[in-house]
């Protein structure tokens, strides 16, 4: 496949918890220029305008800017939401409030649940449709014209209508928001049908109350946003990434707010996507891991696995299509103990962003996976701050003596090597949950590792896992901001037909995905942004009659004959699960379709400039330090830009650059490709 | 001890990589929604000298901590016997007889030896819950059988698959026996597949650090978790700490039984003594012993999360065998009861009994019970029949950091309810509501959570309702000077006339037509701290959102 390379001046703007990141594209100029500023969390826009004026663009004569933003995700986590009520059917107001009967944690009977809206704001009508979708109590429109009195009183900025089987039929939803739309002072009205169309009443509600209670929030915020890149003079439309990897107008993204929560990682596993296909490497594992937390994510062929199911903390399901991105562990931040009985645990507690680490020199004082980098050689001693209230390398060596150490019998060198170990094992273990839950042998991948503190430890995980390479990106820290640049124009339909495959109408099959593709075609072709083709791929839900999970099978085209959809899926599930069922029937759950707009390609070769490269690798290296594997080690150290185009390095060795360091441990070897991606082949296990 | 400390969190890490692998390829191959969805299944590891427990799945059920290695190790000592003939490699034995160290019929239990150097290294077992092993009720939950027959199939430990190949023999009988058993070959299918799944990766943790070298860290880990659970025990003051914990009755007879616990530590272990506890029962609310200590183990856990589930961390719970009570059934006394209620109410008896010693841990009494509503159906003019399950949750204790949560799910579970629009697909029923039950939650300075409130009603057709539930006599307890929870609450209205079972919340065969319905209120959990030391904020705030009406908050909070 052959793409026109993309002609213009494109901004990612990436706001992260606690940097806002921007890649600048200009291909007229033939460069690319990079910001990190930091977030400005109270109105995020100041953050995203410094990062632009940081890099010293020229916003007037940007063609697109793409946006992905913590909004939503900080409003959710935060429960920083907008005052929303919910209208719903007589009888099952508290549906938000009860939950499907769980707690917080499996053992422990303590913990707290706080339901999105309170149940003062939660009103019920009479109204009831059946599960076929036949009326069994109409809609009673004067008690929902009180209802909605009661709530615009009470002072709710958002509206929630949330119908039993509304997704069976939604007439009597529709219905209530004509009156709605009548009577309620603003447009945040969100339909729990609209959404999402499938049935589980906890899961559509929550579903289309976080969509509300979000909602007035993102479209001030974009709004907001948009008017300032106005004044500076932006003229084109402003992107806004959505949690599937796709990004739509801000004009329309508030709509469906709820989509937007999970973006951030989302885009970084797009831009794994992309680097990916373009080196040659199409099927990944991302491993993300930052300050505070570690997400992992597994992309086949060049495409991300998406979920419809992620729930983003105890009983918030948001079941909108999302780049299926698990959190595995807590990052660099993981605090080292021994427990009680005497044996050295990572992990689960944090030190966070504050205090975090001893190493921030931020009143941390809990040996933490970074401090035994730091301890261990691995990161540069002399980024940390020893100046006033700061820490020195004796500062941690003491930590991990005292802490760790002394109960285990070990010097504090051997204790961070413990650590590491330690964390490498179980990061490794939850990599591989990750993959086996999503029915993949790790081996068959490569790892892809960014974030602040991916490529520290990449290596050892993909060594641990038996995964033979590491794909270490041009730009690590950036990995979102750049997914902002490469994201395509993306619409995910779901249709569901929940019979026996026997008893299947085929003709309505095909219709049906004939008409998801008509649906996202016109919708790409309304969204005001340059493609270069037209992607459709189909799939299908299928289970054997009396099963709960559903397996995703793809599908080649749009007009499968029944024996086909049998033979994909018995194949599939033997793949899967290594069981053969011929006793029993196959049922057609789902057809599905994505849509998605391919943009023009970047030149990811321009992410590193060109200028900077040294002739030799001995130029490249900046110096030489001890670092510890299995004993102190002299290692050279290199700078990343100084790399020559087609550098060979022999691990050990470490390669630092602006915001991240790579450790390729002794028998590894790297190679640049020509996008300045570090392809790491693993020695073997020492 | 050679080995060490690093090595030994890494083996750890690694024997609970291979259970937790055997969870999930159980739970997403699996066909029945008890075992894919609600989870009702576990997988461990077993010594090969005694099946004592090695390591078990995170993911598992509550209810199935410590319990397989009671089947594991009889089936040990059968085998030695010469009681069970002896595997060979690719057998996998098949085993649900309650009085082999299991729990009710419907857990099925399979167990592997994994061998090394044609030697019998350990045990790999796993346990899932069926939805039906024959019996008088569809499920198995009956609630006035008298004696194990009436409740289903059992079965001794033989060899359903031999050489890996499925005994189609008795394959045959046991589908033979069984509703729904058309689908079950996928479950005993995945069931098998998870124990592969663990062998595969237990054989390769084994290549890489050596049979020997990971045989010495299963004993040094034992003894390290038995070192942390002492650890944590020594918290407790030395004494002897009691209570009372009852059943509502046992179906067949209507008397409360009685669970009395006395829990002493000495500093180092604690010694559970239940004598004095009622006698073993006509109905199906007696305890199989493993089931008993089960109770105490997950009860134990609940208030110290962090210990891993190994025969190590049991040591030092000495549970003195509570001969000649109904916490330790001998056949054929009927058990079904046994896994989904009076394990719960055990729990209870060790929360009320430590949160005297341990106050800023241990919570008020939660609604402990699963809530099972089972309906058996028939739609002539369809030509259908069905078989509905609606299991709920309920209010959760209070506790020193807050007031418990509404609708918890069960002590011993952590599945998921059904969804309502779900049940309405399926089944020819319409759920008038599914609300809080109001002025449930036990007062407290920390009230209890509120339990839930569901009416349905059957459209179409004639149907049979049985219900095995709990509390129905006595609230979940408050603790330090709290209240009691709210009963649980069952009432029938057969055309047009409303009655309350004889037994409160269990019952079995009501027969309903269209037009009739069910009520169910569970339980509110229970009160921590005097009431009246609750601050006036919250309870206004409880007032203002309709969870106690004014008068309620007068009466169980005192005036303001």
């Amino acid at each position: 496949m052959t793409r026109t390379d993309i002609t213009g001046s494109f901004a990612g703007i990436d706001v992260g918890g606690t940097f806002t990141d921007l890649v600048h594209y200009d291909s007229r100029a033939g460069r690319v220029k990079l910001a990190k500023v930091p977030t400005t969390l109270d109105n995020q826009a100041h953050g995203v305008l410094a990062a632009l004026d940081a890099a010293s663009v020229d916003i007037a004569a940007l063609d697109l800017i793409v946006h992905g933003t913590t909004t939503t995700t900080n409003a959710v986590l935060e429960r920083q939401l907008c005052k929303t009520g919910l209208i719903t059917t007589h009888g099952f107001r508290d549906v938000l409030e009860l939950g499907r009967r769980t707690r917080p944690h499996p053992y422990g009977m303590s913990g707290q649940f706080r339901p999105l809206i309170p149940r003062d704001l939660r009103l019920e009508v009479p109204e009831r449709m059946l599960a076929d979708g036949t009326e069994y109590l109409a809609l009673d429109e004067d008690a929902l014209r009180a209802a909605l009195r009661q709530l615009v009183d009470a002072g709710c900025e958002a509206l929630v209508i949330h119908f039993l089987h509304a997704y069976a039929n939604p007439a009597h939803e529709r219905r209530a928001g004509e009156i709605a739309a009548q009577e309620w002072p603003n447009g945040n009205i969100t339909m729990g049908h609209a959404l999402l169309s499938e049935s589980r009443e906890y899961e559509r509600g929550v579903t289309a109350a976080v969509n509300a209670s979000v909602q007035p929030l993102l479209r001030r915020y974009v709004e907001r946003l948009a008017d300032r890149l106005a004044d500076r003079g932006y003229a084109s439309d402003l992107l806004v990434m959505n949690g599937n990897g796709g990004m739509v107008s801000a004009r329309i993204v508030a709509e469906e707010a709820a989509k937007t929560v999970m973006s951030g990682p989302a885009s970084g596993v797009m831009a794994a996507a992309y680097t990916g296909r373009r080196a040659g490497i199409p099927d990944l594992l991302t491993y993300d891991m930052g300050g505070t937390s570690t997400d992992v994510a597994m992309i086949r062929g060049a495409d991300p696995a998406v979920s419809h199911e992620i729930e983003i903390e105890y009983a918030m399901p948001i079941h909108v299509p999302m780049v299926d991105v698990r959190t595995v562990g807590a990052g660099g931040g993981s605090i080292a103990r021994v427990n009680a009985a005497g044996l050295l645990q990572v992990g689960p507690d944090s030190a966070g962003s504050t205090p975090g680490p001893i190493c921030y020199g931020k009143g941390g004082t809990e040996p933490t996976i970074s401090d035994a980098n730091m301890l261990l050689g691995r990161m540069n001693p002399d980024r940390l701050n020893t100046g006033a209230g700061g820490v020195t390398l004796d500062t941690i060596r003491d930590a991990f003596a005292a802490r760790l150490g002394a109960p285990l019998g070990l010097d504090a060198v051997a204790a961070a090597a413990a650590v590491l170990q330690i964390a490498t094992a179980k990061m490794a273990d939850a990599v591989r949950m990750v993959s086996i839950s999503l029915g993949e042998d790790p081996r068959d991948f490569a790892l892809f590792a960014f974030g602040g503190a991916g490529p520290l430890h990449a290596c050892a995980i993909a060594r641990e896992l038996g995964v033979p390479r590491v794909l270490v990106p041009a730009r690590p820290g950036i990995t979102n901001a750049l997914g902002c640049i490469v994201a395509d124009l993306r619409h995910d339909f779901v249709q569901t037909i929940n019979r026996p495959l026997d008893l299947c109408d085929m003709e309505e099959v095909h219709v049906a995905l004939a008409a998801q593709v008509a649906q996202g075609t016109a919708a790409v072709e309304t969204e005001r942004v340059d493609i270069a083709e037209l992607k459709v791929s189909h799939s299908v839900d299928m289970q054997f009659i009396g099963q709960t999970h559903l397996l995703r099978v793809p599908i080649p085209d749009a007009s499968p004959t029944r024996e086909d959809l049998q033979k994909l899926f018995e194949e599939a599930y033997f793949r899967r699960f290594q069981v053969a069922l011929p006793e029993i029937r196959p049922a057609l759950v789902n057809v599905n379709t994505s849509v998605i707009g391919r943009r023009p390609e970047v030149d990811l070769s321009l992410l590193i400039d060109a200028s900077l490269r040294k002739p030799t690798l001995a130029d490249a290296q900046t110096s030489t330090r001890d670092v510890w594997f299995d004993g102190w080690t002299d290692t050279p150290v290199y700078w990343r830009d100084f790399l020559p185009a087609s550098a060979t390095l022999s691990g050990p060795a470490i390669v630092e650059q602006m915001d991240c360091t790579l450790v390729m441990e002794p028998g590894d070897v790297a190679t640049q490709d020509q996008d300045g991606n570090l392809i790491v082949t693993l020695g073997p296990r020492p | 001890m050679t080995i060490d400390p690093i090595t030994l969190t890494v083996i750890q890490s690694g024997l609970q990589q291979v259970c937790d692998e055997m969870d999930l390829s159980f739970s997403r191959a699996a066909f029945s929604p008890v075992i894919a969805e609600a989870n009702d299944r576990s997988d461990g590891i077993y010594s090969a000298e005694d099946g004592s427990l090695i390591a078990q799945g995170s993911m598992g059920l509550p209810v199935f901590v410590g319990t397989m290695q009671f089947s594991t190790r009889t089936l040990i000592r059968m085998i030695a016997d010469g009681r069970t003939i002896a595997p060979q490699p690719g057998d996998i034995y098949i085993v649900n007889d309650p009085y082999l160290g299991g729990t009710h019929l419907m857990d099925v239990r399979f167990a592997m030896p994994v061998w090394r150097n044609g030697e019998i290294f350990c045990w790999l077992s796993n346990t899932g819950h069926w939805p039906d092993t024959g019996g008088a009720v569809p499920g198995g939950f009956s609630a006035s059988a008298t004696a194990v027959e009436q409740e289903g199939l059992r079965l001794p430990p033989v060899r359903l698959f031999k050489k890996g190949e499925l005994d189609p023999e008795i394959y045959a009988i046991i589908c033979s026996n069984i509703r729904v058993a058309d689908q079950r070959i996928g479950d005993v299918k995945a069931q098998a597949a998870a124990l592969y799944v663990g062998q595969a990766r237990l054989e390769r943790l084994l290549d890489r650090y050596g049979d020997d070298t990971v045989a010495e860290a299963i004993g040094e880990l034992r003894r390290r978790a038995s070192r942390q659970m002492r650890a944590y025990i020594a918290q407790i003051p030395p004494g002897t700490y009691t209570s009372v914990a009852y059943v509502d009755s046992d179906g067949v007879v209507n008397e409360p039984l009685e669970i009395r616990l006395a829990i002493t530590a000495d500093g180092e272990k604690l010694t559970f003594d239940f004598s004095g506890s009622s006698a073993p029962c006509a109905g199906p609310m007696n305890s199989v012993l493993a089931t008993t200590q089960s109770s105490v183990y997950l009860a134990m856990r609940h208030i110290f999360p962090d210990v891993p589930i190994s025969a190590g961390a049991f040591e030092p719970l000495d549970i003195v065998r509570p001969e000649g009570t109904f916490l330790d059934a001998q056949y054929p006394r009927p058990v079904s009861g046994c896994a989904a209620e009076v394990s719960q109410r055990i729990a209870e008896a060790v929360f009320a009994a430590l949160v005297g010693p341990l106050p800023d841990i241990v919570t008020a009494a939660p609604a402990g019970s699963s809530g099972n509503f089972a309906l058996g159906g028939e739609v002539p003019e369809e030509g259908r029949s069905y078989v509905m399950y609606q299991i709920s949750g309920g209010g959760y204790g209070g506790y020193a950091g807050g007031d418990g949560i509404s609708n918890g799910c069960s002590t011993i579970g952590i599945s998921k309810s059904p969804p309502v629009e779900i049940m309405e697909q399926q089944f020819p029923v319409l759920y008038h509501r599914y609300a809080l039950h109001e002025g449930s939650g036990g007062a407290g300075t920390h009230r209890g959570g509120f339990g839930l409130d569901y009416e349905v009603e059957i459209l179409k057709g004639t149907a049979r309702a049985s219900f095995v539930m709990d509390h129905g006599r006595f609230g979940p307890q408050g603790v330090l000077g709290g209240a009691d929870g709210g009963v649980n609450r069952v009432t029938v209205t057969r055309s047009g006339q409303s009655f309350v079972p004889e037994h409160l919340s269990k019952a079995q065969d009501i027969a309903l037509s269209a037009g009739d319905r069910v009520h169910v209120r569970t339980p509110g959990g229970g009160g921590y701290g005097p009431p009246e030391k609750r601050d006036p904020a919250l309870v206004a705030e409880d007032v203002r959102l309709g969870r106690y009406t004014a008068e309620e908050a007068k009466a169980l909070f005192g005036p303001r």
